[in-house]
């Protein structure tokens, strides 16, 4: 379960953006995610949760792309979907393919961040909404913390 | 007002900034790492028991730090060999990272040590993802462990630089199939040496001492496919 290691590192590098751009809470951020870098989305959403509580990004929509794996061989020049597991060996040629093109990522692609306004603005329509009952059940970007 | 930041920041920068720092290091005083990735039970604290053996008998600095959730065992099985040893106790986390490394390894690895011997977590997927600043990385893996592990593990395997199958004194007993598992191998990383061991017969174990120490001399180690991608721009530039 590094995936706990991976949301505190991704939190801390949020927060470190936040301070360096400006900014009150994150509303989301989005992660790319190579289906080869051994990582679970599930694990990491669940650990984001976590990781996340009690901070500026608390609450944040977590988006996760996931970036398929692939792969060129120098022989054939054919580009390859390696698959998972990968295949990285060109039957055609008998040799190995020359290079894997994507499928290792493991970035933070970008931060949607709220300044002080804006939170103001959504956690007094969330209040309102609350009151009124109309948002039983329903998600919300961002929590009251 | 919603601002979106473009980061596009490797999630695991702040590891491979030390890793790469660790790495210059150790090449600065004439250190070289070896990382040793294994599911737990396949005989890495013994394999690695016979390489200190043999290396202190041959009078080469060798010392070796190894990595569990808890108990000082291994760390007592390995100092029968005469090597400095030093158990780091991760206290749950399933790997090491390499700033945790550091951390050991100031003010307590010996100034002369030729070879340090890194024995992870036994764990074969967290610790695929962190690099230790490691001039050799070792995926190994038993006979017991049946054909497929380089399928299912293929992060691990994709990565290694040297593969080690151990135990094999017992292959035909478990009826281990070499062939499938060398093609499952090439599947994930085509090229990559494989080579196999005995800690109790002692078979391939000073071929395996010989490559560590090729590698200390600065001789060139395999370079899989999978590295050949970057945790952020796809395609990593050319070293």
């Amino acid at each position: 379960m590094h995936e706990l290691s991976i949301a505190t590192a991704v939190v801390a590098q949020v927060e470190e953006a936040v301070r360096t751009n400006g900014g009150a809470r994150v509303a989301s951020l989005r992660l790319r995610i190579g289906e080869l870098a051994g990582v679970v989305p599930e694990a990491l959403r669940f650990s984001f949760g976590l990781a996340s509580e009690g901070t500026v990004l608390a609450g944040a929509r977590l988006e996760l792309d996931t970036v398929p794996g692939r792969a060129r061989c120098d022989g054939c020049g054919r580009e390859y979907a390696v698959g998972m597991p990968p295949l990285l060996w060109c039957d055609g040629c008998a040799r190995p393919l020359a290079e894997l093109l994507s499928g290792r990522e493991l970035e933070i692609a970008e931060v949607a961040l709220m300044d002080a306004s804006e939170v103001a603005r959504v956690d007094s329509s969330d209040a309102r909404r609350r009151d009124s009952g109309e948002d039983r059940g329903t998600p919300r970007a961002v929590s009251d913390t | 007002m919603c601002r979106v930041v473009d980061l596009r920041q490797a999630v695991l920068a702040k590891n491979d900034a030390s890793a790469l720092e660790l790495r210059e290091h150790l090449a600065a005083r004439g250190t070289a790492e070896v990382n040793l990735l294994s599911s737990p039970g396949s005989g890495k604290t013994a394999l690695l028991e016979r390489l200190l053996e043999r290396a202190v008998e041959a009078g080469i600095a060798v010392a070796a730090v190894t990595a569990d959730l808890a108990t000082e065992n291994d760390a007592r099985r390995l100092a029968r060999a005469g090597a400095p040893v030093k158990q780091v106790l991760t206290d749950g986390l399933c790997h090491l990272e390499a700033g945790m490394l550091r951390g050991h390894l100031d003010g307590w690895l010996p100034a002369d040590t030729r070879v340090l011997f890194v024995e992870n977590v036994g764990n074969l997927v967290c610790p695929a993802s962190y690099d230790l600043g490691e001039s050799l990385r070792i995926v190994l893996v038993s006979v017991t462990e049946g054909e497929d592990k380089p399928l299912k593990y293929p992060t691990a395997f994709g990565l290694a630089q040297l593969v080690v199958i151990t135990k094999t004194d017992i292959a035909a007993a478990v009826e281990f199939d070499a062939e499938a598992f060398h093609r499952n191998v090439r599947r994930v990383n085509p090229g990559v040496p494989v080579l196999a061991t005995s800690a109790r017969t002692g078979a391939g174990v000073d071929d395996l001492l010989a490559r560590v120490l090729d590698c200390a001399d600065g001789e060139p180690v395999h370079r899989p496919v999978y590295e050949s991608a970057s945790a952020t721009r796809g395609t990593a530039e050319a070293p």
